[in-house]
């Protein structure tokens, strides 16, 4: 999947995450990541961002996330959102991605 | 086997990753996670990927699942249906149901994924939620629509605002509607909910209108907070001497069968197909388990 | 070398005297005689009153290496602390031990007075904010001391704790020392802590922002004890020191807990008429107290007493007669502040009186029936109050040991996850208290009962409670959050956490 424009989905909210995914000049996905458990879950989560990515392939964006306490099925969501809109086809969904 | 009590269906916005991992451990017994009016036109697609994932992911026990989608009106409704046959929900509740149609409608959508995706055909079941004049009038019709639907349910607040009139405590302006879609329901032989009370901190008057729906007899109430789920139990919980009466007429049958007696009485009475009924739905709300049948 | 609750304790910790490992709840017996304050002089017309702070630091004799203490009765709306502090160090004072009975947000500034050496020694039960953070950053070289509100007293009595000044702001006084938890400007209620530091303390210097005509009386502290006062513009913001009402809380989680947690209390052998009861004033723990009231008025109960942080639901419960004494060493809000110089049978005890493990019997050993909070509870019961599971220190130590190994039934109400964060884990990072004191966990996915008391899962079994073991409740945990990643540390102790007997339970590490 094709990012064209900047994707943003989730709040700021606790138990949520905020993405936005931007393209990335420069080939690879990098992921910044700000979150109030950081310490204990910090890589768990980029892992989750990472596979939702790559499932949906999503290649060369630059995400940035801001993490209140979600759970990987909440990140999940998010990511997969920011992405369909930065695809610009959050409404026209092909499955097979998920 | 145990029937599915719906006393209790609490809503939940599809959008609040917090509330939706959270809702079933208050014991409401079906859930029902909103992708409409709690959403904003701008994030029904989040909406929906959120409450698709959590659907998946999450462990939600025995608790029943519903989600209300968007109409197939608007641009969101067939996706919704897709993603809530594709995550594995129970129930899909239709919103702002008008005619029979509707029901069918979705019906074949759902068949239409159902079968892509290899589910069981009519494991998706379905309920309509009837929220306008049209929809009750309707309402025999829309209730026995389509196999997949479990219940209907009646939505008021838009359909007092169409009637030009408003809620009262009394609720006089719902009662032909409330009438209608139960008969609908019972003639369907499927579940009547009614509608939400709004007003969280006013426990007297949801328990009033908890005390009707349940003299009317609704099957139970669509929620907005956890904090009316024990009030609605408390209404609904048949009192000890009923339970007891319940008990001694099951027994009899029992006994009656045992004997191979067409004709069954208790303390002089006959029981009648509507009393045994009635016993059995005494000993459903109270999560009484009848006791064992004996081995011949 | 291990303790008795497998934690691993340094032999030599830095400033810290002899170390006893801690074995068991009632285990360490004290030794010796209680410490006393030297005798003094005040002839008839000596005057107490002074012109500022700084004058009662000169006529007191503070000096270098010197202890001082203070109350934490203003909790986030004290300015006494800093206000003393910041005196010292522009008098060029340093390497002075501070013994507040509480630091909380407010108390940030010591960070930079703890940088220019003012500060050296730390004795608290709690802190919290940046200056929390910055210690479990290993601000100081020498690491702070954690006690529980008894212990502290304990330890003053014990004299482990010697006090050469305390510092100890007071809503109203009179010239000559007579203070109370009620004045013009700002009100407190109970000075319970603070009453122990004015009869140890070498010296007292009473500060008040209303000061009030001879004898204010019946006062907390009394001029017998009181060397000195000096009347300030305002001891403190008095919204945040004790502000409104303690409300129920209406989020339907913590309901549910307290809901839970007070069936487990009315199925208990404990619930029955005259029983006591202390809850603490987290949203769970207080709402039990709403579920309580139900049971008590549909069976005809009254409650001997209510112990503790008093807050408005008990005071209401006693105005209702439904509970007979209210026994208060902290007035949790302007209700309970206002109540205990108003209802004749709501009475103010000190820190000793409420939970001191080495008197002649403090008041918690007394109670039936406590319900506490938990940051983190482990598969041994274990409870975490201290440190959040990031392993920095963001809590206070308060009356849980102390009420948990006294009280007949000690109930822990914690939700099973806090968004991401398990409560329930195999090991939690600090132990406060420690979980042979623990007699049921209640969360909002299912109640454990700890093994050792068969009784109570006895009475509280097919009552339709959802009870499970505790480890059942780790995973659940586990299963919604995942697991988390271990704490690393640094070697070095930046706080040794003592137990009410003055045993050492746990150290906190410097995080890396």
């Amino acid at each position: 999947m094709k990012i064209v424009k900047t994707g943003m989905a989730g709040t700021m909210e606790s138990s949520d995450i905020n993405i936005t995914i931007e393209k990335n000049q420069e080939s690879g996905i990098k992921i910044y990541l700000t979150s109030s458990v950081e310490k204990q879950f910090g890589d768990q989560i980029r892992k989750v961002i990472l596979e939702t990515l790559e499932q949906m392939k999503v290649n060369d964006v630059v995400v940035r996330a801001v993490d209140r306490g979600a759970l990987d099925c909440t990140i999940r969501a998010r990511v997969q959102s920011a992405a369909m809109r930065g695809a610009m086809s959050e409404n026209q969904i092909d499955w097979g991605l998920f | 086997m145990k029937k599915k009590l719906r006393r209790t269906m609490m809503y939940v916005p599809g959008n609040n990753p917090g509330m939706l991992s959270d809702a079933h451990i208050y014991g409401a017994d079906s859930l029902m996670f909103d992708l409409e009016d709690s959403i904003s036109l701008k994030e029904k697609d989040s909406a929906r990927l959120l409450v698709y994932n959590a659907v998946k992911t999450i462990d939600y026990g025995d608790v029943e699942i519903v989600v209300r989608i968007n109409g197939l009106d608007t641009p969101f409704g067939r996706n919704d249906i897709e993603a809530m046959v594709r995550a594995g929900v129970h129930v899909i509740r239709l919103p702002k149901t008008e005619t029979a149609e509707d029901v069918r409608k979705v019906e074949k959508i759902i068949e239409e994924i159902e079968k892509k995706i290899g589910r069981p055909i009519g494991s998706t079941k379905m309920m309509g939620a009837i929220e306008s004049p049209l929809g009750v009038i309707n309402a025999v019709e829309i209730a026995k629509a389509s196999s997949r639907l479990i219940g209907i349910a009646i939505g008021a607040e838009d359909f007092v605002t169409n009637m030009k009139t408003k809620r009262s405590p009394e609720g006089i302006e719902l009662l032909y509607a409330r009438s209608q879609l139960l008969i609908a329901a019972r003639a369907a032989g499927i579940c009547a909910l009614d509608t939400v009370y709004s007003d969280v901190e006013n426990e007297e008057g949801f328990r009033k209108e908890v005390q009707l729906i349940k003299q009317l007899g609704f099957d139970g109430k669509s929620i907005i907070n956890p904090r009316q789920i024990a009030p609605v139990y408390e209404i609904y919980a048949p009192t000890e001497e009923e339970i007891n009466e319940a008990l001694k007429v099951m027994s009899a049958i029992r006994e009656a069968e045992k004997k191979g007696l067409g004709v069954v009485s208790l303390n002089g009475k006959m029981i009648d197909k509507p009393i045994v009924e009635r016993a059995e739905r005494i000993l459903e709300l109270g999560n009484i388990a009848l006791p064992e049948k004996e081995e011949e | 070398m291990k303790n008795s609750i497998g934690r691993e304790i340094p032999e030599n910790i830095l400033g810290y005297r002899e170390v006893h490992k801690y074995s068991s709840p009632f285990d360490k017996k004290p030794l010796g005689r209680r410490a006393s304050p030297p005798l003094k002089q005040v002839k008839p017309d000596d005057s107490k009153l002074l012109s500022n702070i700084e004058e009662a630091i000169k006529k007191v004799g503070l000096k270098d290496g010197m202890t001082i203490s203070f109350h934490h009765h203003f909790r986030s709306g004290d300015y006494i602390l800093n206000m003393v502090i910041d005196t010292i160090g522009r008098m060029g004072i340093k390497n002075i031990t501070i013994a507040p009975s509480s630091l909380s947000n407010i108390h940030e500034p010591l960070i930079k007075h703890i940088e220019n050496g003012v500060i050296t020694g730390i004795h608290t039960s709690g802190v919290r904010g940046e200056l929390a953070n910055e210690i479990s950053k290993g601000l100081m070289e020498k690491p702070i001391v954690i006690r529980s509100h008894g212990g502290r007293a304990r330890a003053i009595e014990a004299g482990e704790i010697k006090i050469d000044v305390a510092f100890l702001g007071v809503p109203s006084c009179d010239e000559y020392g007579n203070a109370k938890g009620k004045g013009q400007k700002s009100m407190c209620g109970s000075l319970g802590y603070a009453i122990v530091d004015a009869k140890y303390a070498d010296a007292v210097v009473a500060i008040t922002d209303d000061l009030v005509p001879y004898p204010n009386i019946p006062a907390s502290i009394d001029q017998t004890s009181v060397d000195y006062v000096v009347e300030v513009d305002c001891l403190g913001d008095s919204n945040r020191i004790a502000s409104g009402a303690t409300r129920f809380t209406k989020n339907p989680k913590e309901l549910l807990i307290a809901e839970y947690a007070s069936r487990v209390i009315i199925n208990s052998q404990y619930f029955k008429n005259g029983f006591s009861f202390q809850t603490g004033s987290g949203g769970s723990s207080l709402a039990v107290t709403r579920f309580l009231k139900k049971e008590m008025n549909l069976r005809n109960y009254r409650a001997r007493f209510a112990l503790g942080g008093i807050t408005k639901p008990m005071v209401e419960m006693y105005e209702e007669g439904l509970i007979e004494n209210l026994i208060d060493v902290q007035s949790f809000d302007l209700v309970a502040a206002e109540s205990i110089s108003k209802n004749s049978n709501h009475y103010e005890i000190d820190a000793s009186q409420y939970a001191n493990p080495h008197n002649r019997g403090c008041f918690a050993n007394q109670l039936d029936v406590v319900v506490l909070s938990a940051l983190e509870i482990d598969k041994d019961f274990n409870v975490n109050v201290i440190t959040g599971s990031d392993g920095m220190i963001r809590g206070a130590s308060g009356g849980h040991s102390d009420t948990a190994a006294s009280a007949k039934l000690s109930i822990i109400v914690a939700p099973l996850v806090r968004g991401r964060i398990p409560t329930v884990v195999d090991r939690v990072n600090t132990v406060i208290t420690p979980g042979e004191t623990i007699d049921v966990l209640v969360t909002d996915r299912g109640i454990a009962v700890n093994p050792r008391r068969k009784d109570i899962l006895e009475s509280i079994k097919d009552k339709g409670l959802p009870i499970v073991s505790i480890e059942t409740l780790k995973e659940s945990a586990e299963k919604i959050v995942g697991k988390p990643k271990s704490i690393e540390y640094e070697d070095r102790t930046v706080a040794v956490v003592e137990y009410r007997d003055g045993s050492i339970e746990d150290v906190i590490k410097q995080i890396k």
